[in-house]
């Protein structure tokens, strides 16, 4: 048994001592369980137990807790230590408090009583004591109770250097609980002035503190740039002797360095001319001293000073506005990047991942191309391989596209698995971006799945169909490709899938060669049907019938195989039901039917690759670019911005990703309801069929997604969606009630804290809706989903619709999202039946000008019929048929039911295909609601 | 800021664990299993970061015991590597000439030393000098108590 330090116990030492002789783990319980009914029996005796015994058992529990076993007893006995008067004693109680927080419990403002007792002392170790209690629990309650006494003990002018360090990291601990603890005004000044203190330590650690208020008001804060930038600039021009304990290594102050070089990434770069000089030569200093030879050869040198260097270069490439730093910071990492330190070339390759998104030093990163392919394949570590990889995505553009992708091909064939699935998803995205030649594009995506198949996701193969599908020049390419790539002996489901699509599509491109004539193409792809999973079988089967329009002269053969599968002799009803229908199809329907029916698949519009999504989504927190960014400089003049990355995030996802909405466009038109098989073919079922992935949107299909415009026509659905949460909503209305039930889902690993969800601006609602919103609980778990219900009744017309505020706290970070609910005024529409001639009456009554309102607006999507039927139900109200003389013009009746009236309505929408156009007239009892029905159905088409 | 540090052994035994940002126990043990896992696994040569999740992993091996840190991505991983030794020459200084074993039996010492090193996930003195002059000057008032256990402790109490 080693040497027991300062005032030991060794009744603790011998528990130890067993523990550790212990034979299994059988034989551990039973010494714990031997030793809790003991401890609990001392604790419960009539013996009243002395300062020493409680420590000694304290400290046993705590062993046995930090060995992995619960502890539920002896909070009682640690609390009556914390205002014992010995300080072993006392320090063994705030230690078993820390540990086993338990913010909940009774005992916490015993604890906060202690710990008041304790701050006031005046030997400084005592207050440090309370003081790191205080920081490590970090609770909210601790934010209240001392939230006052921690500020004033950082700025007082007679508190001790040691205590204003903790006091300066414990009031950082407490402002990440509660943001409202810092005071402002004049105590801002004084935070800020600690950068000048003499004693480093007491710099240091308010440099931590700043750089989370300067988060949250870069503004009031602003002034800490030039002190930060003087005191950095009297660090990197010392040397090494000047600041004696604060050298480490021969390197000054390097953890002070590399927080001021923090501080400074949450500005633009410095306004005032002599400021910004004075940080240019700092970061000149430090790029030449990692030329200079190294003053030791110890490891910790070397890290202390590229710990700075790496610092500096992240502030070079935050700035963005010296061309120069950042040519020299891309030349020094490429140094790295054969240097023997694995931990530099790992450092290297991910910092350039960075300089590649810059204007300045994209070029530059482009040399060292060579050596980062061979980084890619050669390294031993594939945490280092995977840098590499991020790194060639991010340097790639369109002068280097073709090499790099081959390279990333080449390695992905050896590459390992855990990086394999991101590989492809990469290589399709950047195939994608800078194909000029489609061909090459096809040819990449078809070796993904040849080499990678398993690991090509449903997004990758669903783009390149919506991409052949779109560009008429490469289709005959895709079919002619597809058709060798599925000759292979084995090839992989997924090519079976592209292939059965594109020939199904395009086969007729091909079938003049009699090489790939009809009849082979169809045996080709059912020699692979039976080793296909159902979903794909419903693909193919898809195909075959596609093939009945195409070509007619296998129609027998694939009404054959129609029938064989239409039987019992098919296990799968999906399979069974498509086998008959398209059985029946292929008999009953004329040449002219089949062909209306089965016609080519009309363009996509054109969206933002969603594979991109994917990868944003695979990678929360750090997702190589591959985009260039403009340089800041020109934002120079104005005022001085932060990048609080964390709510940039947030608003731009909100703001632009109803591009990526909706995967490929391939499950556009929304038709929740029909999963009928006829209506799939007619809507291109790329899915291949099964009810269950009709039924369920897939979340990654919806991902980043907040289109509140959506959910004008319908009910249900993910309302937002980002990397932290998904928002989903169900809805139902009648007559002028309704209800709502929000599901708010944690995406991530940890708990979302402090939970809220409110109506924003309630008082503007007050009169026109009456909402009633039931608390959420303010712990959203890992992975867990909580409901929110909302009662609503409309109480009088009214516009737009409300929004709630949501706020919680991730990983230390608020967030604050704003989600416009679907509680648009047609939601209280009651549809109205009615015949021609009292449609036609009402119509003429409700033609004075202020009642009536009239919009003509270009088709935002292609103008399917079907789709605008759906979409005319999903809003509401009554689809009348038969009453427009026009069969393609629609007509529809409702009564907008609020509190205080009924509000009739009539609407009429007519499509104008030549010229891509329709024109909506509404006409209702009220101005307003004409304006606003007609307002809110005018960007839906 | 830091989020956690943890010290383990070749075998896996957890040997110290300190926690800056509140997770419920069961959480804990699940980081603590993963992570554990995923270190052992590597390679001695092989780089001392890892990616996991939204944070990064900064280890590093000492004789029998693995000092493993886990930091946000504005943080450095170098210097989070001299965190780590810092806190290893501050053990060894104290202890003269560490082992695993002066921390699995004196493991309170160690969680007192870390929190003169590190506050709220945030490095607060990085002076060997001054933290060893702290604690010090704790252990000085301690001796000023009377070493009242003595007794009870050989069965005399």
């Amino acid at each position: 048994m080693p040497a027991v330090r300062g005032d030991g116990m060794r009744g603790l030492a011998v528990f130890i001592s067993d523990i550790r002789n212990c034979k299994s783990k059988e034989a551990e319980v039973k010494r714990i369980n031997k030793e809790l009914a003991n401890i609990r029996s001392k604790f419960k005796g009539d013996k009243t137990l002395d300062g020493y015994q409680k420590k000694k058992y304290v400290c046993k529990l705590l062993f046995i807790f930090l060995l992995g076993h619960d502890i539920d007893f002896g909070h009682m006995e640690a609390v009556n230590l914390l205002s014992s008067n010995k300080y072993s004693e006392k320090q063994i109680g705030y230690l078993f408090i820390s540990v086993l927080v338990n913010t909940n419990s009774d005992l916490i403002n015993l604890i906060i009583q202690s710990i008041k007792n304790d701050l006031a002392s005046r030997n400084p170790i005592h207050v440090n004591l309370a003081m790191q209690c205080i920081a490590n629990i970090g609770s909210r309650e601790m934010a209240e109770a001392f939230g006052y006494d921690i500020p004033k003990l950082l700025v007082s002018g007679d508190t001790m250097d040691v205590v204003k360090q903790s006091a300066a990291l414990c009031l950082l601990r407490l402002f990440r609980t509660s943001q409202e603890i810092i005071p402002g005004g004049e105590w801002t000044s004084r935070i800020v002035h600690l950068l000048n203190d003499q004693h480093l330590g007491v710099v240091t650690a308010a440099a931590s503190l700043i750089d989370a208020l300067v988060k949250r008001n870069p503004d009031e804060y602003k002034g800490c740039i030039s002190l930060a930038v003087s005191r950095l600039s009297r660090i990197v021009t010392s040397s090494y002797t000047d600041l004696q304990d604060y050298t480490y290594y021969f390197v000054p102050a390097p953890w002070l360095s590399v927080k001021l070089l923090r501080l400074l990434q949450n500005y633009t770069p410095p306004e005032d001319p002599g400021v910004r000089g004075r940080l240019n030569e700092c970061l000149e200093t430090i790029l030449n001293k990692a030329q200079e030879p190294p003053k030791s050869k110890k490891v910790q040198h070397s890290n202390a000073k590229n710990a700075v260097l790496f610092e500096a270069i992240s502030l070079i490439i935050h700035n963005d506005s010296e061309p120069n730093l950042l040519v020299r910071a891309c030349n020094q990492l490429g140094q790295f990047l054969s240097n023997r330190e694995t931990n530099l070339r790992y450092l290297a390759l991910e910092s350039m991942c960075l300089l590649a998104t810059s204007e300045f030093s994209h070029e530059a990163v482009k040399k060292h191309q060579e050596v980062v392919i061979v980084s890619m394949k050669m390294e031993k570590d594939v945490s280092v391989r995977q840098q590499a990889v991020d790194l060639l995505y991010a340097m790639c553009d369109r002068s280097n596209a073709e090499e790099i992708v081959q390279e990333m091909l080449n390695y992905l064939e050896t590459a390992d698995y855990s990086i394999r699935e991101e590989m492809v998803l990469k290589v399709a995205i950047l195939a994608e971006k800078y194909a000029t030649d489609y061909t090459w594009y096809v040819d990449v995506i078809l070796n993904l799945i040849r080499i990678a198949g398993d690991y090509v996701s449903e997004e990758v193969w669903y783009r390149v169909i919506q991409i052949v599908i779109n560009r008429d020049d490469v289709q005959g390419y895709a079919a002619k490709t597809v058709f060798e790539a599925l000759q292979a002996p084995a090839c992989h489901e997924n090519m079976v899938k592209v292939g059965g699509y594109i020939l199904g599509e395009f086969g007729n491109l091909i079938a003049g060669d009699k090489r790939s004539a009809p009849i082979v193409q169809f045996q080709l792809l059912h020699s692979k049907y039976h080793l296909c999973s159902p979903m794909t079988r419903a693909l193919l089967l898809s195909t075959y019938v596609k093939f009945v329009n195409l070509f007619p002269e296998v129609k027998q053969v694939v009404q054959e195989v129609f029938r064989q599968h239409s039987n019992l002799r098919s296990a799968d009803a999906e399979l069974q039901q498509r086998a008959s229908e398209y059985l029946q199809l292929s008999i009953i329907a004329s040449t002219d039917v089949l062909a209306t029916v089965l016609e080519e698949m009309p363009s996509f519009p054109e969206r933002e690759s969603s594979i991109l999504a994917v990868l944003k989504k695979k990678k929360p927190g750090r997702v190589p670019e591959n985009e260039i960014r403009p340089a800041l400089t020109h934002n120079m003049n104005s005022s001085e911005h932060t990048t609080n990355h964390n709510s940039n995030n947030l608003t731009s996802s909100a703001a632009t990703n109803n591009a990526a909405t909706d995967l490929l466009g391939l499950s556009t038109p929304p038709a929740p309801t029909n999963t009928g098989v006829l209506l799939d073919v007619l809507v291109g079922d790329i899915y291949g069929g099964g009810n269950a992935i009709n039924n369920t949107p897939s979340s990654t299909i919806q991902q980043n997604t907040y289109n509140p415009k959506k959910f004008i026509c319908k009910n249900n659905g993910v309302l937002f969606e980002n990397d932290l949460i998904q928002i989903g909503v169900k809805c139902e209305f009648r007559q002028n009630l309704g209800r709502l039930g929000l599901f708010y889902g944690n995406k991530t690993s940890f708990p979302l804290q402090g939970f809220t969800a409110s109506l924003l601006n309630p008082n503007e609602w007050v009169t026109k809706l009456s909402l009633q919103i039931k608390p959420v609980e303010p712990v959203l778990d890992a992975g867990a989903q909580i409901q929110q219900m909302v009662n609503v009744e409309c109480v009088e017309d009214y516009t737009d619709a409300p929004s709630m505020n949501i706020s919680f706290i991730y990983n230390n970070v608020p967030q604050k999202l704003t989600i416009k609910l679907p509680i648009f005024i047609n939601k209280f529409f009651e549809p109205t039946e009615m015949n021609g001639e009292s449609f036609f009456a009402r119509w003429k009554n409700l033609g004075g000008n202020p009642q009536k309102s009239q919009l003509i607006f270009r088709a935002t999507q292609g103008m399917d019929l079907m789709a605008t039927r759906t979409k005319l139900i999903g809003f509401g109200m009554q689809l009348l048929d038969g009453i427009d003389p026009n069969p393609d013009n629609f007509v529809c009746a409702g009564i907008v039911h609020t509190r205080t009236q009924q509000i009739g309505c009539l609407l009429r929408l007519e499509p104008n295909k030549q010229a891509q156009m329709y024109r909506l007239t509404v006409r209702s009892s009220k101005e307003s609601v004409s304006q606003e029905i007609c307002e809110l159905l005018s960007d839906q088409f | 800021m830091m989020q956690f540090m943890l010290l383990f052994s070749r075998q896996g035994k957890l040997r110290l664990q300190k926690w800056y940002v509140a997770h419920p126990d069961k959480l804990k043990k699940k980081i603590t299993r993963e992570l554990i896992t995923t270190i052992l696994a590597r390679k001695p040569k092989m780089c001392s970061f890892l990616e996991w999740k939204d944070l990064k992993i900064v280890y590093k091996r000492y004789a029998s015991l693995y000092f493993c840190c886990a930091i946000e991505q504005n943080d450095n991983e170098l210097l989070t590597l001299e965190v780590i030794h810092r806190y290893v020459e501050l053990l060894d200084k104290y202890f003269g000439s560490v082992c695993e074993l002066d921390i699995i039996f004196n493991f309170e010492k160690a969680y007192f030393i870390l929190d003169e090193l590190l506050l709220g996930g945030e490095i607060q003195e990085t002076s060997k000098k001054n933290v060893l002059k702290a604690i010090a000057a704790q252990d000085l008032l301690q001796e000023e108590e009377t070493p009242q256990g003595f007794f009870e402790d050989h069965g005399l109490g």
